[in-house]
């Protein structure tokens, strides 16, 4: 049989295929941006959204986790930017530039835009996209190219989001802080995306916060942070997912690395009901040293999946991949991590690690590393474990009188502290373990 | 009433039977040694008393200051003064050792309903202590006996020991693996805390620990239960017999 198969649309894909049609004309950009969409959109109706056997979504079956799309998110009312001020105040007291996103568009009362650095700009990307900025163009989409289905949905209904640059040999003294917050009182779909540029020399640290503080928690998250990260540029990003249980959350960061840099990126995940942070990094250029680490701590029926591509490109780059998890009652995460060392990137040195504790019978956690290695002068290796706290260490932490939860809340902390030390703001850092100790408090 | 009162205690591990009928009593202010051969359920008598999950008692009682505690968690036990120094104390990278001494001491207090130690009077606390045993300042830094030589880790249970100010004090072959010098170190630390108030129950193997800290009665236990109590010159007596007899007596 010759015919083609086409699979029946879900509710979800129809609902997203008669947004596009509708709002299309009104998302922010010229012609130009306007191709882009329509490109993009062809690309997820061709694809549909990803399920169970398309190999790099086995474990999260959007098809079937996403029942239906929620309308994209209106203008925030001066109601939500009042709740999304309210869940401001929660935030880790960091001391941090902040930008703050209210349903997807930038709210400037709420953020720090005033007296930015020299060598700093920060601007809406919904302006840029609509001024058809050509430096933005030049950019977009276009730092690590994929063809990833979750990306292209988020190209096709980009809207808002931050667009910044850091001059070259710029230090900046202080993190800025990207807060997104979903504040409408109806669940909606909110298609975030950034673009961050450190130029050559540059230090800059990166905050960002995905937080949800409406009875409405069910909102669904696609968001996209595309990263340069120049030669010899310092860079560390740190993401925080700690949306409510019944959020939908679909992050992708493509970050490009150049030479003898030095790059952190910190996945920390708490927060959403259904949450997939892809990063795909770069090493283009030689010498770089990069930490990628993330720690994730489920419970309910929480599920996350962290799905890494670390692509070695150039010659002489270290990274180290280490990946840890927390999972309590039916609580699920996924890691899936892949190296590829490319035949020229000889004497690379990169190490993958993942570790989950399991705190219940019930929770699972799933591990895919990969390695493809086409260079044969290369370091290159991955672990992982997987179980449940020791009881030796138990018995010795309450034989010495403290009792049983918080001896647990102290292993706990310990496993996840391995990862968050590799965090080198010691402010950002510190904020992170408050936020494990809250994690823990709260099961007590 | 005895500070310490073990009565016809029965414990399986397993399904296999350890302590047999064991009889014990340890009155405030005594140091009591329980020698005896390998696997004849010292540390398993050990971890009983703290509360370690696994040991089926099957029968028999354990009264501390005349109430049972065979029902009470182990922190409960700890609470209220029972202090295990483990034969093989355990690492736990991660958890810096300060962090870990304060969280029991003040967990400890809080169910006594003590008030929190104030930073600077805990801090006090642990130096002196710490100085008077020869642990280095960026010791107690680490993770809890992470990167630790095995007399270091024998010397932090009894930094333990001193700053917990525990009742009855149960040190599982503390003296293993302890150079000469560290020996009489520890041997000062345990005299230190002597009182008229507190008991000691010593497990050893060597006559030498008991030269150092005197003991006032000294206990042969041999297939979970004691076979012989005498003075500190039973000690002296085994060292030159050996355990044989006992084991024949049993036979
Ligand atoms: N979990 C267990 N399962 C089975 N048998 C056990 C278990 N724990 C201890 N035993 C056994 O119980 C017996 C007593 O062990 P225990 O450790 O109490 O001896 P001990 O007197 O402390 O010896 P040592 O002088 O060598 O330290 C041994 O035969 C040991 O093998
Ligand atoms: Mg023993």
């Amino acid at each position: 049989m010759n015919a083609e198969v086409r699979p029946i649309k879900t509710a979800a894909e129809t609902a997203l295929a008669t947004s596009f049609a509708a709002v299309k004309r009104a998302l922010p950009g010229p012609a130009t941006v306007g191709v882009l969409r329509e490109d993009a959109f062809r690309r997820f109706e061709t694809e549909g959204l990803p399920h169970r056997r398309v190999e790099e979504w086995k474990y999260t079956d959007l098809r079937a986790l996403m029942r239906e799309a929620k309308p994209l998110a209106g203008v925030p009312d001066a109601a939500a930017k009042a709740r999304a001020k309210a869940a401001l105040a929660t935030l880790a007291a960091v001391d941090a530039r902040s930008i703050v996103f209210v349903d997807g568009a930038l709210v400037p009362e709420l953020s720090d835009l005033d007296g930015l650095e020299a060598g700093l700009t920060i601007r809406s990307m919904a302006q840029a996209l609509a001024a058809g900025d050509g430096d933005l163009l030049a950019h977009l989409g276009r730092l690590v190219p994929t063809d990833d289905v979750a990306v292209a949905l988020n190209t096709a209904f980009m809207g808002d989001g931050a667009l910044i640059h850091v001059a070259p040999g710029v230090a900046l003294a202080q993190p800025i802080h990207l807060v997104f917050v979903n504040a409408g009182s109806e669940a909606a779909s909110v298609f975030a995306r950034s673009l961050v540029v450190i130029e050559d020399g540059a230090r800059a640290m990166l905050l960002e916060s995905h937080v949800g503080c409406s009875d409405a928690s069910d909102h669904q998250v696609n968001a996209v942070l595309e990263l340069k990260v120049g030669d010899a540029a310092h860079v560390d990003h740190i993401k925080i997912t700690g949306e409510g249980a019944g959020a939908l959350h679909v992050s992708s960061l493509m970050a490009a690395i150049g030479a003898h840099a030095r790059f952190n990126e910190f996945l920390f995940t708490t927060g959403g009901g259904v949450v997939r942070n892809q990063v795909f990094v770069c090493f283009g250029g030689e010498g770089t040293v990069a930490g990628i680490r993330g720690a994730t701590l489920l419970q309910g029926h929480q599920h996350a999946d962290t799905t890494l591509v670390a692509e070695h490109a150039a010659a002489e780059c270290t990274s180290r991949e280490v990946f840890k998890s927390v999972l309590d009652e039916h609580g699920r995460s996924v890691f899936q991590g892949k190296i590829i060392v490319r035949p020229h990137a000889q004497k690379t040195d990169a190490k993958m690690a993942t570790h989950a504790l399991l705190l219940s019978e019930t929770a699972e956690a799933d591990n895919k590393p990969e390695l493809e290695i086409f260079a044969d002068d290369v370091q290159c290796g991955h672990g992982a474990t997987s179980g449940a706290l020791e009881q030796e260490l138990l018995f010795y932490l309450k034989a010495r009188g403290i009792p049983a939860k918080e001896a647990e809340a102290l292993l706990i902390q310990a496993f996840v502290g391995e990862a968050v030390e590799g965090i080198e703001h010691a402010g950002l850092r510190d904020a992170l373990i408050d936020r494990v100790v809250a994690w823990l408090k709260a099961r007590e | 009433m005895h500070l310490l009162e073990i009565k016809n205690l029965h414990v399986e591990v397993d399904g296999k039977k350890i302590l047999n009928g064991l009889e014990l009593s340890v009155g405030a202010g005594s140091v009591h040694a329980l020698m005896g051969p390998n696997g004849s359920g010292k540390s398993t008598l050990a971890h009983v008393l703290a509360g370690k999950a696994d040991y089926v008692v099957t029968q028999g009682e354990v009264l501390l200051d005349g109430e049972d505690i065979l029902a009470l968690a182990p922190e409960e036990r700890a609470a209220k003064g029972l202090f295990l120094a483990f034969q093989y104390p355990l690492e736990i990278p991660g958890v810096a050792t300060m962090t870990f001494l304060r969280t029991a001491l003040n967990a400890q207090r809080k169910q006594r309903g003590e008030a929190e130690l104030s930073t600077p009077e805990f801090l006090k606390r642990v130096r002196e202590v710490a100085g008077k045993l020869g642990i280095e300042q960026e010791m107690l830094r680490r993770g809890v006996n992470v990167g630790f030589s095995g007399g270091e880790k024998k010397r932090n249970e009894i930094l333990q020991m001193a700053l917990l100010q525990p009742r009855l004090c149960v040190l599982d072959e503390t003296d293993s693996g302890l150079d000469i010098d560290a020996l009489k170190t520890v041997a000062d630390g345990v005299n230190a805390l002597r009182s008229p108030a507190r008991g000691f129950i010593m497990i050893t193997h060597y006559q030498r620990l008991l030269n150092y800290i005197v003991p006032d009665v000294v206990h042969v236990l041999s297939r979970g239960r004691i076979v012989k109590t005498g003075n500190k010159e039973l000690a002296l007596d085994l060292e030159a017999t050996g355990y044989v007899q006992y084991q024949e007596e049993m036979a």
